[in-house]
């Protein structure tokens, strides 16, 4: 009846674009905040760390970390790391082995109990190993007198170092073995393999790239965990005073350009790691996209 | 092998999965479990494979009590029901790793293990495939890979949970096929978990009807077509 060019033509639409994606306005001010927030938080104070250990120029710097405390304090740090690590990723790997292979009652909680140092200030923490250990308790005092103090000592240090970190790596393994389910090593148990040997091969090489998550941000944590090992250590100069601790004790004295030139190397361990991690992502895409559920 | 199950039950917590079943299964036969969800298959199964103990009740393999045979010793060939082929392994790797896990003494020489595994790779007609990874295998070559990965250990059983469960009809008719013809060359006393009436009746030589973990019929299936034991029988095999 009508003629067809007198009917209203449907609205076109302005332009394509997917039902999940924001208008090109919104999607900039995301942007822009987004990179604001870094530029702010990130990598303002990575620079101010450089500029200031250059304040001096880069012969200073050097100089203020081969002193004695500096050396000491890298030489502390990277000790406590190099024992912490390897302990917590066994302790991480046992945990959350037990948590996720086996039923039992009470589950949740030890779960929950996993979190706690992450609950816990590190103050607090630092705190109940002085209560425990000091030579004031019954357990450091017996200790003290073999020889073997605790507090203000290595092993304190490396004590609060695996509390405050230990959550890191069974944290990051339970969802993984979670979703992995028990599957495959019962397969591996019915074609004859030993416990050990289905560990080895199936439960391990499932594991390893969360595994190896687990272990960089536990090593990060280690080497810059402060609270806890400012209340153990006793600050000792030359003996109990890790990296954080120095850059500390120099910055309150001062100290400008050798405080930052020890931040900056912290921070350069810190960028090492993260680099290392993204080359082996880089590097082993294929796998990990193979290792996830299929 | 022939395999008997005494008075077997199962209880996780206050579910009962099993209350007490008997049942003879003769060398050599091919056994569907069939019943419903939840009916105790996977765990009567799974009690067999040695992956989960009874809570009471013996089994025994040719006459000799084999209840407290390790998962290990009860050398079953399982395929389970997500197939659960080591994702980190390439096919090969896969079905060569019930050989590798044995003791240096009996463990076949690396040329020995490689032929195992190609002639296995021909038994399920993927001669080609030994290099890729699970997850470049279709749903129904996986399957076939599962079976050649649990027949590579020699088993003295072989154990399938839903073997087609997650397949499309064409391919389940397939691999039906090829599970009757390895059966037959095998010889291997083979139970397997079926949910699809039909597909047991097909295929197997003995249908043991479960529900809610007891036994309602055990026979052959043009006896249990013909004279179904109880109204849930007649009811489940006509639906
Ligand atoms: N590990 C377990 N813990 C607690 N209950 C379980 C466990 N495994 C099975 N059950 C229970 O035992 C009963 C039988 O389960 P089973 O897996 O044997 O059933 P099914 O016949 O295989 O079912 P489907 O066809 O759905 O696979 C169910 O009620 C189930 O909830
Ligand atoms: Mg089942």
């Amino acid at each position: 009846m009508s003629d067809a060019t007198t009917l209203a033509a449907p609205p076109r639409p302005r332009a394509f674009r997917a039902a999940t994606e924001e208008s090109p306005a919104v999607r900039r001010g995301l942007i822009l905040i987004a990179v604001a927030g870094l530029a702010i938080l990130v990598f303002a104070p990575l620079i101010v760390v450089f500029a200031e250990a250059l304040a001096k120029g880069a012969v200073a710097a050097v100089k203020s970390l081969q002193s004695k405390d500096a050396l000491s304090a890298i030489r502390l740090t990277l000790l406590i790391a190099a024992i912490s690590v390897p302990l917590n990723a066994v302790f991480g790997i046992a945990a959350a082995w037990f948590i996720t292979k086996f039923d039992f009652r009470g589950k949740a909680f030890l779960i929950t109990l996993i979190d706690l140092p992450f609950s816990v200030s590190p103050v607090v923490a630092g705190l109940c190993i002085v209560f425990m250990f000091g030579a004031n308790s019954l357990a450091g005092g017996w200790l003290v007198a073999q020889g073997f103090p605790i507090v203000f000592a290595l092993p304190g240090i490396v004590l609060a170092t695996v509390f405050v970190t230990f959550p890191f790596v069974a944290r990051e393994l339970i969802p993984v073995m979670i979703e992995q389910g028990r599957a495959e090593e019962e397969a591996a148990l019915t074609l004859g393999a030993s416990g050990w040997r289905v560990f080895r091969t199936v439960t391990l090489p499932n594991i390893r790239w969360a595994l190896l998550y687990g272990v960089l941000l536990c090593n990060a944590r280690a080497m810059g965990e402060f609270g806890a090992v400012a209340v153990v250590s006793g600050k000792i100069r030359g003996q109990t005073a890790t990296m954080p601790i120095t850059i500390e004790m120099q910055y309150n004295e001062y100290l400008s350009v050798a405080a930052f030139s020890l931040a900056a190397v912290l921070t350069l361990l810190a960028l090492v790691t993260l680099l290392l991690k993204t080359i082996l992502e880089i590097r082993h895409a294929d796998e990990i996209a193979a290792t996830r559920r299929h | 092998m022939h395999i008997e199950i005494d008075e077997i039950s199962k209880q996780f917590g206050s579910t009962a999965a099993l209350t007490p079943v008997s049942l003879n299964l003769p060398s050599g036969a091919l056994v569907a479990l069939l019943g419903p969800s939840g009916s105790g298959k996977t765990t009567l199964l799974r009690i067999l494979g040695g992956l989960e103990y009874p809570t009471s009740g013996r089994i025994l393999f040719d006459g000799q009590d084999a209840t407290g045979l390790t998962v290990q010793q009860r050398r079953a060939g399982f395929v389970f029901q997500s197939y659960a082929l080591f994702r980190h392994m390439t096919v090969f790797e896969n079905i060569a790793y019930g050989l590798r896990a044995r003791p240096r003494a009996t463990r076949p020489p690396k040329a020995e293990i490689a032929r195992r595994v190609q002639k296995l790779l021909e038994l399920i007609q993927l001669p080609q495939i030994g290099a890729r990874y699970p997850n470049q295998l279709s749903g129904g070559q996986r399957q076939r890979v599962a079976l050649a990965r649990a027949l590579a250990i020699e088993p003295r059983m072989l154990l399938l949970d839903e073997p087609f469960g997650a397949l499309d009809a064409k391919v389940r008719k397939e691999l039906r096929q090829g599970l009757r013809d390895i059966h037959d060359e095998t010889g291997l006393t083979t139970v397997f978990v079926a949910h699809d009436q039909e597909e047991a009746m097909e295929l197997a030589d003995l249908v043991v009807v479960m529900s809610m973990g007891r036994i309602e019929q055990i026979g052959k299936p043009a006896d249990i077509r013909a004279r179904p034991a109880s109204d849930f029988v007649r009811n489940f095999i006509t639906a």
